[in-house]
Protein backbone atom coordinates (compact mmCIF):
# COMPACT_ATOMS: atom_id res chain seq x y z
CA UNK A 1 0.00 0.00 0.00
CA UNK A 2 1.87 3.06 -1.17
CA UNK A 3 1.59 6.55 0.21
CA UNK A 4 0.59 8.19 -3.06
CA UNK A 5 -2.45 6.01 -3.32
CA UNK A 6 -3.55 6.84 0.21
CA UNK A 7 -3.14 10.51 -0.56
CA UNK A 8 -5.46 10.04 -3.53
CA UNK A 9 -8.02 7.73 -1.94
CA UNK A 10 -8.56 9.23 1.50
CA UNK A 11 -9.85 12.65 0.32
CA UNK A 12 -12.09 10.96 -2.27
CA UNK A 13 -13.69 8.67 0.28
CA UNK A 14 -13.86 11.45 2.87
CA UNK A 15 -15.97 13.39 0.36
CA UNK A 16 -18.58 10.67 0.79
CA UNK A 17 -18.36 10.85 4.57
CA UNK A 18 -20.47 14.01 4.75
CA UNK A 19 -23.23 12.52 2.63
CA UNK A 20 -23.27 9.29 4.64
CA UNK A 21 -23.60 11.35 7.84
CA UNK A 22 -26.34 13.47 6.27
CA UNK A 23 -28.29 10.42 5.10
CA UNK A 24 -28.00 8.88 8.56
CA UNK A 25 -29.05 12.01 10.45
CA UNK A 26 -31.99 12.82 8.18
CA UNK A 27 -33.38 9.29 8.13
CA UNK A 28 -32.93 8.81 11.88
CA UNK A 29 -34.63 12.15 12.59
CA UNK A 30 -37.65 11.17 10.50
CA UNK A 31 -37.56 7.47 11.35
CA UNK A 32 -37.42 7.93 15.12
CA UNK A 33 -40.55 10.08 15.24
CA UNK A 34 -42.37 7.81 12.84
CA UNK A 35 -41.28 4.80 14.88
CA UNK A 36 -42.48 6.41 18.10
CA UNK A 37 -45.87 7.10 16.54
CA UNK A 38 -46.07 3.50 15.29
CA UNK A 39 -45.10 2.12 18.70
CA UNK A 40 -47.88 4.13 20.37
CA UNK A 41 -50.32 3.04 17.66
CA UNK A 42 -49.30 -0.56 18.17
CA UNK A 43 -50.31 -0.37 21.84
CA UNK A 44 -53.62 1.30 21.03
CA UNK A 45 -56.82 -0.49 22.07
CA UNK A 46 -58.32 0.22 18.65
CA UNK A 47 -57.79 -2.97 16.65
CA UNK A 48 -57.63 -1.12 13.35
CA UNK A 49 -54.90 1.23 14.54
CA UNK A 50 -52.78 -1.44 16.21
CA UNK A 51 -53.32 -3.76 13.24
CA UNK A 52 -52.01 -1.13 10.85
CA UNK A 53 -48.88 -0.62 12.96
CA UNK A 54 -48.33 -4.38 13.14
CA UNK A 55 -48.78 -4.81 9.39
CA UNK A 56 -46.43 -1.92 8.66
CA UNK A 57 -43.72 -3.39 10.84
CA UNK A 58 -44.16 -6.88 9.35
CA UNK A 59 -43.93 -5.63 5.77
CA UNK A 60 -40.95 -3.33 6.29
CA UNK A 61 -39.04 -5.80 8.43
CA UNK A 62 -39.87 -8.74 6.19
CA UNK A 63 -38.50 -7.35 2.93
CA UNK A 64 -34.93 -6.32 2.11
CA UNK A 65 -34.09 -2.62 2.24
CA UNK A 66 -32.74 -2.90 -1.31
CA UNK A 67 -36.17 -3.97 -2.60
CA UNK A 68 -37.85 -1.10 -0.77
CA UNK A 69 -35.31 1.34 -2.17
CA UNK A 70 -35.75 0.12 -5.77
CA UNK A 71 -39.52 0.00 -5.41
CA UNK A 72 -39.58 3.65 -4.32
CA UNK A 73 -36.91 4.95 -6.68
CA UNK A 74 -37.66 3.06 -9.88
CA UNK A 75 -41.18 1.79 -9.18
CA UNK A 76 -42.86 4.96 -7.92
CA UNK A 77 -40.98 7.03 -10.50
CA UNK A 78 -42.85 5.09 -13.18
CA UNK A 79 -46.31 6.09 -11.98
CA UNK A 80 -47.84 9.11 -13.72
CA UNK A 81 -49.56 10.64 -10.69
CA UNK A 82 -46.27 10.62 -8.77
CA UNK A 83 -44.52 12.43 -11.59
CA UNK A 84 -47.26 15.00 -11.89
CA UNK A 85 -47.35 15.78 -8.18
CA UNK A 86 -44.50 18.20 -7.43
CA UNK A 87 -44.14 17.21 -3.77
CA UNK A 88 -44.03 13.48 -4.44
CA UNK A 89 -41.67 13.98 -7.35
CA UNK A 90 -39.37 16.06 -5.14
CA UNK A 91 -39.07 13.04 -2.85
CA UNK A 92 -38.91 10.24 -5.41
CA UNK A 93 -37.13 11.98 -8.27
CA UNK A 94 -33.88 12.64 -6.42
CA UNK A 95 -31.57 9.86 -5.25
CA UNK A 96 -30.71 11.42 -1.90
CA UNK A 97 -34.30 12.32 -1.02
CA UNK A 98 -35.53 8.90 -2.04
CA UNK A 99 -32.81 7.14 -0.04
CA UNK A 100 -33.70 9.19 3.04
CA UNK A 101 -37.37 8.27 2.64
CA UNK A 102 -36.66 4.55 2.21
CA UNK A 103 -34.22 4.47 5.13
CA UNK A 104 -36.58 6.46 7.35
CA UNK A 105 -39.57 4.21 6.60
CA UNK A 106 -37.38 1.14 7.13
CA UNK A 107 -35.83 2.24 10.41
CA UNK A 108 -39.25 3.40 11.65
CA UNK A 109 -40.42 -0.23 11.56
CA UNK A 110 -37.45 -1.46 13.60
CA UNK A 111 -37.61 1.55 15.95
CA UNK A 112 -41.28 0.91 16.61
CA UNK A 113 -40.49 -2.63 17.77
CA UNK A 114 -37.68 -1.39 20.04
CA UNK A 115 -39.79 1.40 21.55
CA UNK A 116 -42.77 -0.91 21.94
CA UNK A 117 -40.61 -3.13 24.13
CA UNK A 118 -39.63 -0.08 26.17
CA UNK A 119 -43.22 1.12 26.51
CA UNK A 120 -44.46 -2.32 27.56
CA UNK A 121 -41.80 -2.58 30.26
CA UNK A 122 -43.34 0.30 32.23
CA UNK A 123 -45.24 -0.88 35.32
CA UNK A 124 -48.97 -0.14 35.07
CA UNK A 125 -48.96 1.32 38.57
CA UNK A 126 -46.90 4.28 37.44
CA UNK A 127 -49.42 5.25 34.79
CA UNK A 128 -52.30 4.73 37.21
CA UNK A 129 -50.59 6.92 39.78
CA UNK A 130 -50.11 9.63 37.15
CA UNK A 131 -53.80 9.42 36.26
CA UNK A 132 -54.75 9.56 39.94
CA UNK A 133 -52.73 12.77 40.21
CA UNK A 134 -54.89 14.19 37.45
CA UNK A 135 -52.29 14.23 34.69
CA UNK A 136 -53.68 14.37 31.17
CA UNK A 137 -52.69 11.50 28.89
CA UNK A 138 -50.27 13.65 26.96
CA UNK A 139 -48.61 14.97 30.11
CA UNK A 140 -48.35 11.44 31.50
CA UNK A 141 -46.73 10.28 28.26
CA UNK A 142 -44.29 13.18 28.25
CA UNK A 143 -43.30 13.06 31.89
CA UNK A 144 -43.68 9.40 32.90
CA UNK A 145 -44.01 6.89 30.06
CA UNK A 146 -41.65 8.26 27.43
CA UNK A 147 -38.59 9.01 29.62
CA UNK A 148 -38.78 5.56 31.20
CA UNK A 149 -39.36 3.80 27.88
CA UNK A 150 -36.47 5.53 26.15
CA UNK A 151 -34.13 4.65 29.01
CA UNK A 152 -35.11 1.00 28.64
CA UNK A 153 -34.84 0.99 24.86
CA UNK A 154 -31.62 2.96 24.42
CA UNK A 155 -29.11 0.07 24.20
CA UNK A 156 -31.18 -1.67 21.51
CA UNK A 157 -31.66 1.64 19.71
CA UNK A 158 -27.89 2.10 19.59
CA UNK A 159 -27.66 -1.12 17.57
CA UNK A 160 -30.38 0.13 15.26
CA UNK A 161 -28.40 3.33 14.64
CA UNK A 162 -25.43 1.24 13.50
CA UNK A 163 -27.77 -0.65 11.15
CA UNK A 164 -28.97 2.66 9.69
CA UNK A 165 -25.37 3.75 9.04
CA UNK A 166 -24.77 0.46 7.26
CA UNK A 167 -28.06 0.86 5.40
CA UNK A 168 -26.97 4.20 3.93
CA UNK A 169 -24.44 2.26 1.83
CA UNK A 170 -27.37 0.98 -0.26
CA UNK A 171 -27.99 4.54 -1.46
CA UNK A 172 -24.97 3.99 -3.70
CA UNK A 173 -27.13 1.64 -5.79
CA UNK A 174 -29.42 4.54 -6.75
CA UNK A 175 -26.63 6.82 -7.94
CA UNK A 176 -25.90 8.54 -4.61
CA UNK A 177 -22.15 8.97 -4.17
CA UNK A 178 -21.61 8.43 -0.46
CA UNK A 179 -18.70 6.43 1.00
CA UNK A 180 -19.61 3.11 -0.61
CA UNK A 181 -20.42 4.80 -3.93
CA UNK A 182 -17.01 6.43 -4.04
CA UNK A 183 -15.38 3.19 -2.84
CA UNK A 184 -16.94 1.19 -5.66
CA UNK A 185 -15.82 3.77 -8.18
CA UNK A 186 -12.27 3.77 -6.85
CA UNK A 187 -12.17 -0.03 -6.80
CA UNK A 188 -13.06 -0.25 -10.48
CA UNK A 189 -10.73 2.59 -11.44
CA UNK A 190 -7.60 1.64 -9.51
CA UNK A 191 -8.05 -2.10 -8.83
CA UNK A 192 -6.61 -1.45 -5.35
CA UNK A 193 -9.56 -3.28 -3.85
CA UNK A 194 -8.28 -4.19 -0.42
CA UNK A 195 -6.82 -0.74 0.19
CA UNK A 196 -10.05 1.02 -0.73
CA UNK A 197 -12.03 -1.41 1.39
CA UNK A 198 -9.74 -0.78 4.36
CA UNK A 199 -10.03 3.02 4.13
CA UNK A 200 -13.80 2.97 3.61
CA UNK A 201 -14.17 0.41 6.39
CA UNK A 202 -12.21 2.59 8.81
CA UNK A 203 -14.48 5.54 7.98
CA UNK A 204 -17.59 3.48 8.71
CA UNK A 205 -16.10 2.10 11.91
CA UNK A 206 -15.29 5.67 12.98
CA UNK A 207 -18.89 6.80 12.43
CA UNK A 208 -20.20 3.81 14.33
CA UNK A 209 -17.73 4.36 17.16
CA UNK A 210 -18.83 7.98 17.53
CA UNK A 211 -22.50 6.99 17.51
CA UNK A 212 -22.06 4.18 20.03
CA UNK A 213 -20.06 6.48 22.32
CA UNK A 214 -22.79 9.12 22.16
CA UNK A 215 -25.45 6.52 22.97
CA UNK A 216 -23.38 5.24 25.91
CA UNK A 217 -22.96 8.79 27.24
CA UNK A 218 -26.68 9.44 26.93
CA UNK A 219 -27.40 6.14 28.64
CA UNK A 220 -25.03 7.01 31.49
CA UNK A 221 -26.75 10.37 31.83
CA UNK A 222 -30.24 8.88 31.87
CA UNK A 223 -29.28 6.28 34.48
CA UNK A 224 -27.20 8.61 36.64
CA UNK A 225 -29.43 7.87 39.65
CA UNK A 226 -28.12 4.29 39.68
CA UNK A 227 -25.15 3.42 41.91
CA UNK A 228 -22.01 2.58 39.98
CA UNK B 1 -51.82 -0.84 -19.29
CA UNK B 2 -49.54 1.42 -17.37
CA UNK B 3 -48.29 -1.02 -14.78
CA UNK B 4 -47.56 -3.81 -17.24
CA UNK B 5 -49.14 -6.66 -15.30
CA UNK B 6 -49.98 -8.37 -18.57
CA UNK B 7 -46.36 -8.28 -19.74
CA UNK B 8 -45.29 -10.03 -16.56
CA UNK B 9 -47.62 -12.89 -17.36
CA UNK B 10 -47.06 -12.88 -21.12
CA UNK B 11 -43.28 -12.71 -21.07
CA UNK B 12 -42.86 -15.74 -18.82
CA UNK B 13 -41.39 -13.58 -16.07
CA UNK B 14 -43.22 -15.45 -13.34
CA UNK B 15 -41.06 -18.51 -14.00
CA UNK B 16 -37.90 -16.38 -13.98
CA UNK B 17 -38.87 -14.84 -10.65
CA UNK B 18 -39.66 -18.23 -9.12
CA UNK B 19 -36.30 -19.57 -10.35
CA UNK B 20 -34.70 -16.53 -8.77
CA UNK B 21 -36.55 -17.20 -5.54
CA UNK B 22 -35.20 -20.78 -5.53
CA UNK B 23 -31.65 -19.43 -5.91
CA UNK B 24 -32.29 -16.94 -3.10
CA UNK B 25 -33.51 -19.69 -0.77
CA UNK B 26 -30.60 -21.99 -1.69
CA UNK B 27 -28.15 -19.14 -1.14
CA UNK B 28 -29.76 -18.24 2.18
CA UNK B 29 -29.78 -21.82 3.46
CA UNK B 30 -26.18 -22.55 2.39
CA UNK B 31 -24.89 -19.28 3.86
CA UNK B 32 -26.81 -19.82 7.08
CA UNK B 33 -25.42 -23.36 7.40
CA UNK B 34 -21.82 -22.20 6.96
CA UNK B 35 -22.58 -19.19 9.13
CA UNK B 36 -23.72 -21.44 11.96
CA UNK B 37 -20.52 -23.48 11.68
CA UNK B 38 -18.48 -20.26 11.88
CA UNK B 39 -20.70 -18.97 14.65
CA UNK B 40 -20.40 -22.07 16.84
CA UNK B 41 -16.63 -22.23 16.39
CA UNK B 42 -16.06 -18.52 17.04
CA UNK B 43 -18.68 -18.40 19.79
CA UNK B 44 -16.95 -21.23 21.64
CA UNK B 45 -13.58 -19.47 21.25
CA UNK B 46 -15.03 -16.25 22.63
CA UNK B 47 -16.80 -18.04 25.47
CA UNK B 48 -13.77 -20.11 26.50
CA UNK B 49 -11.42 -17.08 26.12
CA UNK B 50 -8.75 -19.00 24.19
CA UNK B 51 -6.30 -16.12 24.32
CA UNK B 52 -4.72 -15.41 20.93
CA UNK B 53 -7.77 -16.69 19.06
CA UNK B 54 -10.23 -14.40 20.83
CA UNK B 55 -8.38 -11.40 19.41
CA UNK B 56 -8.83 -12.74 15.89
CA UNK B 57 -12.52 -13.46 16.49
CA UNK B 58 -13.11 -10.00 18.00
CA UNK B 59 -11.40 -8.44 15.00
CA UNK B 60 -13.55 -10.46 12.59
CA UNK B 61 -16.90 -9.80 14.27
CA UNK B 62 -16.34 -6.10 14.86
CA UNK B 63 -15.19 -5.51 11.28
CA UNK B 64 -18.05 -7.45 9.70
CA UNK B 65 -20.71 -6.03 12.00
CA UNK B 66 -19.46 -2.45 11.69
CA UNK B 67 -18.86 -2.21 7.95
CA UNK B 68 -21.75 -2.22 5.44
CA UNK B 69 -22.56 -5.60 3.93
CA UNK B 70 -22.42 -4.12 0.46
CA UNK B 71 -18.78 -3.11 0.94
CA UNK B 72 -17.86 -6.63 2.09
CA UNK B 73 -19.58 -8.10 -0.95
CA UNK B 74 -17.73 -5.69 -3.26
CA UNK B 75 -14.43 -6.64 -1.59
CA UNK B 76 -14.96 -10.37 -2.05
CA UNK B 77 -16.33 -10.17 -5.59
CA UNK B 78 -13.93 -7.66 -7.07
CA UNK B 79 -10.83 -9.14 -5.47
CA UNK B 80 -11.70 -12.68 -6.53
CA UNK B 81 -12.91 -12.04 -10.05
CA UNK B 82 -9.46 -11.57 -11.56
CA UNK B 83 -7.97 -14.48 -9.67
CA UNK B 84 -10.74 -16.83 -10.75
CA UNK B 85 -10.51 -15.66 -14.35
CA UNK B 86 -6.78 -16.44 -14.33
CA UNK B 87 -7.31 -19.90 -12.87
CA UNK B 88 -10.06 -20.60 -15.36
CA UNK B 89 -7.91 -19.37 -18.25
CA UNK B 90 -5.09 -21.65 -17.08
CA UNK B 91 -7.46 -24.59 -17.41
CA UNK B 92 -8.70 -23.39 -20.77
CA UNK B 93 -12.07 -21.93 -19.78
CA UNK B 94 -12.39 -18.39 -21.05
CA UNK B 95 -14.87 -16.05 -19.42
CA UNK B 96 -15.98 -18.22 -16.55
CA UNK B 97 -17.81 -15.49 -14.69
CA UNK B 98 -20.96 -17.58 -14.84
CA UNK B 99 -23.57 -18.32 -12.25
CA UNK B 100 -21.75 -21.15 -10.49
CA UNK B 101 -18.77 -19.03 -9.59
CA UNK B 102 -20.96 -16.09 -8.52
CA UNK B 103 -22.97 -18.42 -6.30
CA UNK B 104 -19.86 -19.73 -4.52
CA UNK B 105 -18.51 -16.24 -3.84
CA UNK B 106 -21.98 -15.12 -2.75
CA UNK B 107 -22.18 -17.99 -0.26
CA UNK B 108 -18.74 -17.07 1.12
CA UNK B 109 -19.70 -13.40 1.46
CA UNK B 110 -23.10 -13.94 3.06
CA UNK B 111 -21.79 -16.75 5.30
CA UNK B 112 -19.02 -14.46 6.57
CA UNK B 113 -21.64 -11.82 7.47
CA UNK B 114 -24.11 -14.31 8.90
CA UNK B 115 -21.31 -16.03 10.86
CA UNK B 116 -20.33 -12.82 12.63
CA UNK B 117 -23.86 -12.34 13.93
CA UNK B 118 -24.20 -16.04 14.80
CA UNK B 119 -21.01 -15.77 16.85
CA UNK B 120 -22.62 -13.21 19.13
CA UNK B 121 -25.80 -15.29 19.43
CA UNK B 122 -23.86 -18.46 20.32
CA UNK B 123 -21.65 -16.59 22.78
CA UNK B 124 -24.71 -15.09 24.43
CA UNK B 125 -26.42 -18.48 24.62
CA UNK B 126 -23.31 -20.09 26.16
CA UNK B 127 -23.03 -17.27 28.69
CA UNK B 128 -26.68 -17.80 29.64
CA UNK B 129 -26.08 -21.40 30.76
CA UNK B 130 -25.83 -21.38 34.56
CA UNK B 131 -22.24 -22.06 35.65
CA UNK B 132 -23.52 -24.43 38.33
CA UNK B 133 -24.60 -26.95 35.69
CA UNK B 134 -21.06 -27.32 34.37
CA UNK B 135 -19.62 -27.41 37.88
CA UNK B 136 -22.10 -30.08 38.93
CA UNK B 137 -21.22 -32.20 35.88
CA UNK B 138 -17.54 -31.80 36.67
CA UNK B 139 -18.13 -32.77 40.29
CA UNK B 140 -19.79 -35.97 39.06
CA UNK B 141 -16.61 -36.75 37.13
CA UNK B 142 -18.18 -36.53 33.66
CA UNK B 143 -15.44 -36.08 31.04
CA UNK B 144 -15.20 -32.73 29.23
CA UNK B 145 -16.43 -33.93 25.83
CA UNK B 146 -19.53 -35.47 27.33
CA UNK B 147 -20.23 -32.36 29.42
CA UNK B 148 -20.30 -30.40 26.20
CA UNK B 149 -22.49 -32.94 24.40
CA UNK B 150 -24.96 -33.63 27.19
CA UNK B 151 -25.07 -30.42 29.27
CA UNK B 152 -23.83 -27.45 27.27
CA UNK B 153 -24.89 -28.15 23.67
CA UNK B 154 -28.58 -28.96 24.30
CA UNK B 155 -29.12 -25.89 26.49
CA UNK B 156 -27.18 -23.68 24.11
CA UNK B 157 -29.34 -24.89 21.21
CA UNK B 158 -32.56 -24.05 23.01
CA UNK B 159 -31.42 -20.60 24.14
CA UNK B 160 -29.91 -19.73 20.76
CA UNK B 161 -33.01 -20.47 18.62
CA UNK B 162 -34.70 -17.03 18.92
CA UNK B 163 -31.41 -15.28 18.19
CA UNK B 164 -30.75 -17.59 15.24
CA UNK B 165 -34.20 -16.72 13.93
CA UNK B 166 -33.13 -13.07 13.82
CA UNK B 167 -29.86 -14.00 12.11
CA UNK B 168 -31.74 -16.02 9.50
CA UNK B 169 -34.15 -13.16 8.76
CA UNK B 170 -31.19 -10.80 8.27
CA UNK B 171 -29.33 -13.38 6.18
CA UNK B 172 -32.18 -13.95 3.74
CA UNK B 173 -32.56 -10.18 3.34
CA UNK B 174 -28.79 -9.74 2.85
CA UNK B 175 -28.88 -12.16 -0.09
CA UNK B 176 -30.66 -9.40 -2.05
CA UNK B 177 -27.43 -7.39 -1.96
CA UNK B 178 -25.62 -10.00 -4.05
CA UNK B 179 -27.84 -9.01 -6.98
CA UNK B 180 -25.72 -5.88 -7.47
CA UNK B 181 -22.78 -8.03 -8.56
CA UNK B 182 -24.89 -10.09 -10.92
CA UNK B 183 -25.95 -13.38 -9.35
CA UNK B 184 -29.28 -14.42 -10.87
CA UNK B 185 -31.29 -14.51 -7.66
CA UNK B 186 -34.73 -13.12 -6.88
CA UNK B 187 -33.75 -9.46 -6.79
CA UNK B 188 -31.66 -9.73 -9.95
CA UNK B 189 -34.49 -11.51 -11.77
CA UNK B 190 -36.81 -8.66 -10.78
CA UNK B 191 -34.26 -6.07 -11.92
CA UNK B 192 -33.82 -7.76 -15.29
CA UNK B 193 -37.57 -7.99 -15.73
CA UNK B 194 -38.01 -4.37 -14.67
CA UNK B 195 -35.38 -3.28 -17.16
CA UNK B 196 -36.66 -5.15 -20.18
CA UNK B 197 -40.40 -4.54 -19.72
CA UNK B 198 -39.96 -1.00 -18.36
CA UNK B 199 -42.41 -1.61 -15.60
CA UNK B 200 -40.25 -1.62 -12.46
CA UNK B 201 -43.16 -1.05 -10.07
CA UNK B 202 -44.79 -4.43 -10.70
CA UNK B 203 -41.53 -6.35 -10.67
CA UNK B 204 -40.16 -4.89 -7.45
CA UNK B 205 -43.57 -5.23 -5.87
CA UNK B 206 -43.66 -8.92 -6.76
CA UNK B 207 -40.12 -9.33 -5.43
CA UNK B 208 -41.16 -7.70 -2.15
CA UNK B 209 -44.14 -10.03 -1.86
CA UNK B 210 -41.96 -13.10 -2.47
CA UNK B 211 -39.42 -11.97 0.13
CA UNK B 212 -42.23 -11.33 2.58
CA UNK B 213 -43.62 -14.82 1.92
CA UNK B 214 -40.19 -16.37 2.55
CA UNK B 215 -39.68 -14.49 5.83
CA UNK B 216 -43.21 -15.18 7.08
CA UNK B 217 -43.04 -18.89 6.31
CA UNK B 218 -39.62 -19.24 7.96
CA UNK B 219 -40.88 -17.27 10.96
CA UNK B 220 -43.56 -19.92 11.35
CA UNK B 221 -40.91 -22.64 11.05
CA UNK B 222 -38.79 -21.09 13.79
CA UNK B 223 -41.83 -20.73 16.06
CA UNK B 224 -42.44 -24.45 15.56
CA UNK B 225 -38.81 -25.35 16.39
CA UNK B 226 -38.97 -23.17 19.48
CA UNK B 227 -42.08 -24.98 20.70
CA UNK B 228 -40.40 -28.31 19.95
CA UNK B 229 -37.33 -27.46 22.03
CA UNK B 230 -39.22 -26.03 24.97
CA UNK B 231 -38.39 -28.06 28.08
CA UNK B 232 -41.19 -30.45 29.01
CA UNK B 233 -41.84 -30.26 32.70
CA UNK B 234 -43.45 -33.09 34.60
CA UNK B 235 -46.97 -32.34 35.76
Amino acid sequence: MDLDFIRLAVPTLAKGLGLTALLTLASVAVGFNLGLALAVMRLSKNRLVSGFAKGYSTVFRGTPLLVQLFLFYYGLGQLAFVRDNPVLWWIVGDGVHCAVMALALNTAAYTSEILRGGLMSIPGGLVEAAQACGMSRLLCFRRITFPLAIRQALPAYGNELVLVVKGTSLASTITVLEITGHAKRLMSQTFAILEVFAIAGVLYLLINLVLITLVRLLEARLTRYLPR
Amino acid sequence: MELGLWQVWEGGWIAAILRGAAVTIALGVASMAFGIVIGVACGLIKWARLFPLTLAVDFYTSIVRGVPELLIIYLLFFSSVEFVAQVAAAFGYEGLAGNGYAFVIAVIAIAAISGAYSTEVVRGALAAIPGGHVEAARALGIPGGRIFRRIIAPQMLRIAVPGMNNVWQTTIKDTALVSVVGLQELMRAASVGAGSTRSPFVFYFIAAVVYLAITLVSQGGFDWIERLLRPRTRK
